[in-house]
C-alpha cells in the first residue's frame, strides 16, 4: 500500500468515527464546583447521578474542591483564567463578594429567561432572604442551610434537679443563668460552652432580637454600611457571658466548634450552642450520657422572638460560559429544588430542605415524629417572617470581620479588653475593611 | 603549562545549558513575584474586573494599621525564640551523640525523624498533647499539677505552644548538620587542648564552638526562614493566629487577607513587606555575622 493510500484510509476511518460521534450526541457537561467532603460528598453524588438518569441532554459533573474558602479561591482564579466552572457553591461570609463580582447570572434571572416558574413563596423565607438582593431577588440557589440550636446534656440535668426544655418555646437567658448555676453546684466543671461566638452569640443573637447588626439594614442597601454591635444590649449580653466566666457558668473552648464540642463531649459542660449539623456529630460521638436540642435562649423582655439566621452555603451560577449549557444548569437548579433531591439532603445530612412542601411531606411522612431533634432547628428558623434585620447580613470582607469579633471577643475572655471595649474597637476595625470594600467597587 | 580551565567554544551554549534553570526561576519565581509587587499598587475586587492603580495605598494603610507592626513584632519574638530552642536543643544532642559515635546510626536516624514531619502534622500532634480540652499533657498538668493551661485565651501559652511545634521539627535538622561539623573538629586540637588541661567545657567554649561558626550561621539563617515561612502550617493547624491575634505572624497574615479575605492588594504588599524583610535579615547576616565566622579549622 502506498503511502498516500495509507494516508486516506486513516482519514476516512477518523470521519467515520466522528460522524458516528456526532450522531450520538454527547450530553453538555455541567461542572458544580462544591466544598462536601465524605458524606456530604457522597450524597452530593447521589442527587447529581439522580439528575444524570434522569434525563440524556446534560451531564452534572460535581468536583470537590476542598474548604469553602478553597473553593471561592478556585473560582475567583478560574474565573480570572476564563475557564470557570458553571455552578460553584460559595459559603454564606462570601454572598456580598459573589454578588459584587460581576461574574454571575442571578439564579432568579435564569430561572425566569430559561421558562421556569418558580413559587419563591414555597420555599423557607429566612433561607431566601439571606440570599436576595434588596429587591427581592434571588441571587443564589440556597443548598446547604443550617441555624445555631442549645444542646444540653439530659442527665446532668437530672443529677441537678433541672426540668427538661422545651422544643418549641425558648428559654430565657435569665434561666440559663439559673440552670449553669445549678449545673456548677452540682459539680459539672462548667456551665455553657458555645461554638463559633461570633454567628452564635452576636449574628444570631442581634437577629432573634431585632437589633441590627450593620446600619442600611444589616448592608442589603449599600455598601456604606457600618457595623452596629457596639449597643448596650450586646455589650450588657458579652458582659453577662464574661461574668459567667467567674463562676464557671461560662466556659470559653475555643473559636470554632472542636473545642466546644470536646467540652460537652466530656460532660465538662451542660449547655452547648452549635450549629444544627451537631446532631450528627453528637449522635456519633456521644454514648454514655443522654443529650436534647432546645431553641437558642432569648431575653425576657423579646415577648416575640425573630427568627434565627442560616450559616451554610449557596449555589451561584457564573456567566460567560456557552449558551446551550444554561439551559442545563436551570434544569438542574429546577431538580435539585425538588422534594426527591431535599428530602434525601435533609435527612442524610441535616441541613435544612429548601421549600415549604418538601418540609410539609417530611412532617406528613412522620419525620420529625421519629426525629424531633431535627425539627427544632426548622421551627426556630420559620417561628417568624424575617424582619429587614432578622433576614440575614450582607457584609463585605465579611470573613475578616468575623475574624475581627472574634479575636476582640478573645480579649474579653482574658481580661486583656472590657466588652465595651473590645466591641468598640471589633465596630472601628470592621468599619475600616467595610470602607476598604466600598471603596473597589466606587 | 597545563590550562586546567574548560572553556566554551562558542558564546551561545553556555546561555543555552542554563537556559532551563532560567526559565524555571523565572516562572516560578521572577513571574509570581513581578505579579505580586503590581498587585500590591492596586486596589482591585477578588476576580479582577476591576481595579486602580492606587499608589502606595496599601503600602500605607498597611504601616497605619496596629495590628500589621504588632504582626512584625509577634514574628520577630517567634522566630527569635524559635532559633534560640531549635539551635540550643539541637546543639546539645549534636553534642552528646558526637560522644557516643558507636550508637548513632540508629540514633541519628531516629533524632532526624522530626524534620520528615509536615509542618502541619507536627501542630496536630502538639495539639493532641497541649489543646486544653483533648490533649492529654494539658488535662494531665491540670489534674495533678494545678496549672491553669489554656492556649485558648493566653496569648503566652499559645505562643510557648507553637514555639514548641517549630523548635522541635527543628531540632532535628539543626542537629544533623552539627553533628556534621563536629566530626569536621579535628581531634589533635581538642587532645592538644586536654593535654594543657582545659576542662570538657573549656575545651567546647574555645575550640569546638568557634570552630562550628560556619555551621552555626548556616542554621541560624535556615532556622529564621523557616519560622518566617514554614511555620505556616503549625500555626494554621493549632492557633490559626489566635487568642486575640497573638500568633499572628506575617506570613500567617497575608494567608488570611488574600486567600480567605480576598483582599489581594493589601495581601499582595504585605508579601512584598515580607520579601524585603527576609531579604534585609539575610543581607544582615551576611554583613554583620558572617565577618566572625571562621570557615578553616
Amino acid at each position: 500500500m502506498s503511502r498516500i493510500k495509507c494516508f486516506w484510509l486513516v482519514v476516512t476511518v477518523i470521519m467515520q468515527i466522528s460522524f458516528a460521534g456526532a450522531a450520538f450526541a454527547k450530553p453538555i457537561e455541567i461542572n458544580w464546583w462544591h466544598a462536601m467532603r465524605g458524606a456530604r460528598g457522597e450524597v452530593v453524588q447521589k442527587i447529581v447521578d439522580g439528575f444524570n438518569s434522569s434525563q440524556s441532554e446534560y451531564k452534572v459533573i460535581p468536583t470537590y474542591k476542598g474548604a469553602y474558602d478553597e473553593v471561592v479561591n478556585a473560582g475567583v482564579a478560574a474565573v480570572r483564567a476564563g475557564k470557570q466552572p458553571h455552578i460553584l457553591q460559595s459559603f454564606e461570609v462570601g454572598t456580598q463578594t459573589m454578588m459584587m463580582s460581576g461574574a454571575i447570572y442571578p439564579v432568579y434571572q435564569l430561572m425566569a429567561d430559561k421558562g421556569y416558574k418558580i413559587d419563591w413563596s414555597q420555599y423557607l423565607q429566612p433561607v431566601l432572604s439571606y440570599y436576595m438582593n434588596a429587591d427581592g431577588n434571588l441571587m443564589s440557589m440556597p443548598f446547604n442551610s443550617s441555624t445555631p440550636v442549645m444542646y444540653y446534656n439530659v442527665d446532668l440535668f437530672k443529677k441537678a434537679g433541672i426540668p427538661m426544655l422545651s422544643k418549641d418555646k425558648p428559654i430565657t437567658w435569665d434561666q440559663v443563668g439559673e440552670i449553669t448555676g445549678k449545673l456548677v453546684k452540682a459539680g459539672v466543671k462548667g456551665g455553657l460552652v458555645t461554638a463559633w461566638q461570633s454567628w452564635t452569640q452576636i449574628e444570631n443573637y442581634s437577629a432573634i432580637h431585632n437589633i441590627p447588626f450593620a446600619s442600611k439594614a444589616n448592608g442589603y442597601e449599600g455598601l456604606d454600611t457600618k457595623l452596629l454591635i457596639n449597643n448596650d444590649k450586646v455589650v450588657n449580653h458579652i458582659a453577662r457571658l464574661k461574668r459567667w466566666m467567674g463562676d464557671k457558668r461560662f466556659y470559653y473552648g475555643g473559636q470554632k466548634y472542636q473545642g466546644p464540642k470536646s467540652e460537652f463531649i466530656a460532660q465538662n459542660a451542660g449547655l452547648y450552642i452549635d450549629s444544627i449539623s451537631g446532631i450528627a456529630k453528637l449522635k456519633k460521638a456521644v454514648k454514655d450520657f443522654t443529650w436534647d436540642v432546645a431553641p437558642l435562649p432569648v431575653e425576657s423582655w423579646m415577648k416575640e422572638p425573630q427568627n434565627s439566621i442560616i450559616g451554610g452555603a449557596s449555589l451561584w451560577v457564573f456567566k460567560g460560559l456557552p449558551k446551550q449549557d444554561y439551559a442545563g444548569v436551570a434544569a438542574f437548579l429546577n431538580y435539585l429544588a425538588g422534594n426527591g433531591p431535599q428530602i434525601l439532603w435533609h435527612k442524610a445530612t441535616g441541613y435544612f430542605p429548601i421549600t415549604l412542601t418538601a418540609y410539609n411531606q417530611l412532617k406528613s411522612e412522620g419525620y420529625y415524629k421519629e426525629n424531633p431533634l431535627q425539627e427544632v432547628g426548622i421551627k426556630q428558623l420559620t417561628r417568624r417572617i424575617p424582619t429587614k434585620i432578622s433576614r440575614g447580613l450582607r457584609l463585605g470582607y465579611f470573613i475578616q470581620i468575623r475574624n475581627i469579633i472574634n479575636e476582640e471577643l478573645e480579649l474579653v475572655w482574658n481580661d486583656s479588653k472590657t466588652p465595651q471595649q473590645a466591641l468598640d474597637s471589633a465596630v472601628a476595625r470592621s468599619n475600616i475593611k467595610l470602607r476598604e470594600f466600598e471603596s473597589i467597587y466606587k | 603549562m597545563i590550562k586546567k580551565r574548560s572553556y566554551f567554544k562558542t558564546q551561545t551554549l553556555p546561555y543555552f545549558l542554563i537556559l532551563p534553570q532560567l526559565l524555571i526561576t523565572a516562572a516560578f519565581f521572577y513571574w509570581p513575584a513581578v505579579q505580586g509587587i503590581v498587585a500590591s499598587f492596586q486596589l482591585s475586587d477578588p476576580f479582577g474586573f476591576r481595579s486602580r492603580f492606587v499608589w502606595f495605598d496599601n503600602y500605607i494603610a498597611l504601616f497605619r494599621d496596629p495590628l500589621y507592626l504588632k504582626s512584625i513584632e509577634t514574628t520577630l519574638l517567634f522566630s527569635g525564640l524559635v532559633a534560640i530552642v531549635s539551635i540550643t536543643c539541637g546543639l546539645f544532642l549534636a553534642t552528646m551523640a558526637n560522644r557516643a559515635l558507636r550508637l548513632t546510626s540508629l540514633t541519628r536516624t531516629l533524632l532526624i525523624w522530626p524534620y520528615a514531619i509536615a509542618p502541619a502534622i507536627s501542630g496536630i500532634l502538639w495539639l493532641f498533647l497541649l489543646h486544653p480540652s483533648y490533649g492529654v499533657v494539658a488535662i494531665g498538668m491540670e489534674k495533678w499539677l494545678g496549672i491553669d493551661w489554656n492556649p485558648l485565651l493566653k496569648s503566652s501559652n499559645a505562643m510557648l505552644m507553637i514555639v514548641l511545634a517549630s523548635a522541635w521539627k527543628n531540632i532535628s535538622y539543626n542537629f544533623v548538620f552539627f553533628l556534621a561539623g563536629l566530626q569536621a573538629v579535628p581531634h589533635s586540637l581538642i587532645e592538644a587542648a586536654a593535654m594543657d588541661g582545659a576542662s570538657p567545657f573549656r575545651r567546647f567554649w574555645a575550640i569546638t564552638f568557634p570552630l562550628l561558626s560556619p555551621t552555626m550561621f548556616f542554621v541560624t539563617v535556615m532556622t529564621i526562614i523557616f519560622s518566617f515561612f514554614e511555620s505556616f502550617g503549625i500555626i494554621h493547624a493549632v492557633t490559626q493566629g489566635g487568642p486575640g491575634g497573638s500568633t499572628n505572624i506575617l506570613v500567617y497574615k497575608v494567608y488570611q487577607d488574600g486567600f480567605i479575605g480576598l483582599n489581594l492588594g493589601s495581601s499582595s504588599a504585605q508579601s512584598v513587606v515580607l520579601m524585603a524583610l527576609i531579604i534585609l535579615i539575610t543581607v544582615l547576616q551576611f554583613k554583620y555575622v558572617e565577618r566572625k565566622v571562621q570557615y578553616t579549622g
